[in-house]
């Protein structure tokens, strides 16, 4: 091949046929895609409330460390109570006020200060600094979860839709028999188990998560499936077959890249009902265990005490801002690339 | 005459591609037990020899499966009947990863070029990758490889770093064409690589095809609905209808003589850029038969002209009657 002249042929053709600018740049997909994510302002919006959650979790408490996760404030103060008792004699009312001093070793319910941002729980520990930590596990236990997802479906998305067949329906059908099992009640029953069990109360929400996503990668196996099966039939596939390259070459370098967008899309959106479901599990109390602060179970506090509902807003309304910016944000920006990685949505 | 008896004398190991009553169907229905109780014949016992160096062109109506014998003769499709012979060597028994390494030594240019390339490679990353795989030079020698091959195939060297959608279709073609010699191959089979062209772009790559066969020692197997480009590029023609080679035979034989009444009518199509010539069309009448439904006896008797009794009963043999110039019909015979 190598002593070979074609100048003639090639030259001849290729003045003929108008030539791209040398110096035109035009992009590559993925810089195209960026661009249109960032022309549109709700994706930006998410992409700031997503960052700035995993800044304040991640980064927060080395800057802030006034405060620990699981450090009671021992300050103690004296809480005044007040007793008012009402007496009648010959029709004049007298009412005497007894005022009890007690001294207490916590710093419960106190007010937002400079010593306590976001002032303290019903236990003493501080709201702010907890929020941080809280951040760490749900955003950790959310992208363990969506990564663990996103893998099992791609793999067994990906064998059932390039073999077909056989493998097809098995792994279809187990698909269809795990989306048909009610996940809360199954979630109860293992909680329970866990709880009975002598792990450390610490782990169990991981533990918890890696079961909900047993339950949960068949949404993203489908899609994998519908996509590969449509790119099968591709031309390029075919040509991929013609130049002899092995099964998984082709599955995971031709097919599994152009599944990459929905891919994405559906990550990012699985991370905030991740975010979601994390929280549900604290509450129910079945996830984070006290004093291990997470938002779910820092909401979890006004189950207990209506008096903390009506009174004492700075105890769970952060948590419950938290959880509703890291959802928003995560949906902003997984349909900010939806737009983004859709060629036909060009605005 | 005398290319003709050439031809028949070469030594059988020129002879790089043998197709031997080649045979590819689909199934319709299947009983539960997996039976096949109706099949698609689309290709139906094919026969001919391609010899090394030469263009074998197919031609034919749109269906009558042209595209499935080039593909089945890769293997792309599963043969159902009938032997290839790749070099001597019968590849429709060979397992997977046997194939994979004949894969490198015959390619295809597709007749799509949009669809035909990863939308998510650069040209330099699609060029390469079946370099590596193949291990065709060494590792540091493949960028300077590709850029030599992209030079051959009339690409410019900065479209290396550039992607599939930036291209024209002609450009397209051109890279898919540089994709398919990047392994070295001894056949490729052109399936339609210029119908999704414009005719000046047509021109291009028909010129590009044939010069990299000069320089290569390239054997094609050129389908097309072209005669014009067939007329223009093949050594040998096999005319195709309803799966079946009706005529096989050097180019200037069929041209000068077509035997099968459906090359004559095919022909006879062929515009002349002369308005002066009256041209004496043969108009078939009637669609192509559907290939899960095809005619008793000879498969062309239901639009054929100059059809007899007979023609409807027994299937006519595929048959020698000119030297290297075969055909398969009745009307033949009773001269």
């Amino acid at each position: 091949m190598e002593e070979l002249n074609s100048k003639n042929v090639q030259n001849e053709a290729a003045d003929t046929e108008a030539p791209l600018d040398k110096n035109l740049r035009l992009m590559s997909p993925t810089r195209m895609v960026v661009r249109r994510f960032f022309r549109s302002k709700l994706s930006i919006v998410g992409l700031i409330m997503v960052v700035g959650l995993f800044i304040f979790s991640f980064f927060g408490p080395l800057i802030y460390d006034k405060w620990g996760e699981t450090q009671l404030d021992e300050s103690g103060k004296i809480v005044y109570t007040v007793d008012e008792t009402t007496y009648t004699v010959d029709g004049v009312e007298y009412t005497v006020k007894q005022v009890k001093e007690t001294w207490q070793k916590d710093n419960s319910f106190a007010p937002s200060s400079s010593e306590h941002l976001l002032g303290t729980d019903t236990q003493g520990y501080d709201i702010f600094v907890r929020l941080m930590y809280g951040g760490r596990i749900s955003l950790t236990v959310s992208f363990i979860a969506v990564f663990v997802i996103t893998l099992l479906g791609t793999v067994l998305g990906g064998i059932a839709g390039y073999f077909g067949g056989i493998i097809d329906n098995i792994i279809m059908r187990i698909c269809d028999i795990l989306i048909c099992l009610p996940g809360i009640p199954i979630l109860l029953i293992i909680s329970t188990i866990l709880s009975a069990s002598d792990i450390d109360k610490k782990y169990i929400i991981y533990l918890l998560m890696i079961y909900l996503t047993l339950f949960s990668w068949p949404g993203t196996a489908r899609l994998v499936r519908g996509q590969i099966l449509s790119l099968r039939e591709q031309e390029y596939m075919v040509a991929a077959e013609a130049m002899g390259y092995s099964t998984p070459r082709k599955i995971f370098k031709h097919l599994v890249p152009n599944v990459m967008p929905q891919l994405i899309v559906q990550m990012s959106l699985s991370l905030g009902s991740m975010i979601l479901y994390e929280a549900t599990l604290s509450y129910l109390g079945l996830g984070v265990q006290p004093p291990y602060a997470a938002w779910g179970t820092m909401i979890e506090i006004i189950s207990k005490d209506m008096d903390v509902m009506q009174n004492y807003l700075n105890i769970w309304v952060p948590a419950g801002v938290c959880i509703v910016i890291a959802v928003l944000g995560f949906n902003f920006v997984g349909d900010g690339l939806r737009d983004a990685l859709d060629p036909k949505a060009r605005r | 005459m005398d290319e003709n008896k050439t031809v028949n004398n070469i030594p059988d190991d020129d002879i790089i591609l043998e197709v031997r009553n080649l045979r590819k169907s689909f199934p319709l229905k299947k009983t539960i037990t997996g039976k096949v109780t109706s099949e698609l014949v689309a290709v139906d016992n094919v026969s001919f020899k391609l010899k090394r160096g030469e263009t074998l062109g197919i031609v034919g109506e749109s269906g009558c499966g042209k595209t499935t014998m080039g593909r089945t003769i890769l293997k792309l499709h599963e043969p159902t009947g009938g032997q290839v012979l790749f070099n001597g060597k019968d590849i429709t028994k060979l397992k997977p990863s046997q194939m994979r390494e004949i894969r490198k030594k015959m390619q295809i240019i597709f007749q799509d070029p949009y669809s035909s390339l990863p939308p998510r490679s650069t040209v330099g990353g699609i060029l390469s990758e079946p370099v590596q795989v193949h291990s065709i030079v060494p590792k540091d020698q493949i960028k300077s490889y590709v850029l030599e091959l992209m030079e051959k195939c009339g690409l410019r060297d900065y479209y290396y770093e550039r992607y599939p959608h930036e291209f024209s279709g002609g450009q397209r073609q051109r890279i898919c064409i540089a994709r398919a010699l990047s392994v070295k191959p001894e056949l490729v089979v052109c399936d339609e690589p210029v119908s999704a062209l414009d005719v000046s772009i047509q021109a291009q790559i028909i010129n590009l095809l044939k010069g990299l066969q000069k320089d290569l020692n390239l054997t094609y197997l050129f389908i097309s609905h072209d005669l014009s480009v067939v007329k223009f590029i093949s050594d040998k023609i096999g005319v195709m209808y309803l799966g079946s080679i009706v005529e096989y035979g050097s180019k200037e034989d069929i041209f000068a003589n077509p035997l099968h009444p459906y090359t004559k009518a095919l022909f006879s199509a062929i515009p002349y850029p002369d308005p002066d010539v009256k041209m004496q069309r043969i108009v078939l009448k009637g669609d192509i038969p559907s290939p899960a439904n095809p005619p008793k006896g000879c498969r062309f008797h239901t639009r054929c002209p100059y059809a007899k009794p007979i023609c409807s009963e027994v299937t006519p043999e595929y048959k020698e009657y000119e030297n290297g110039h075969f055909a398969s019909c009745h009307l033949l015979e009773g001269e």
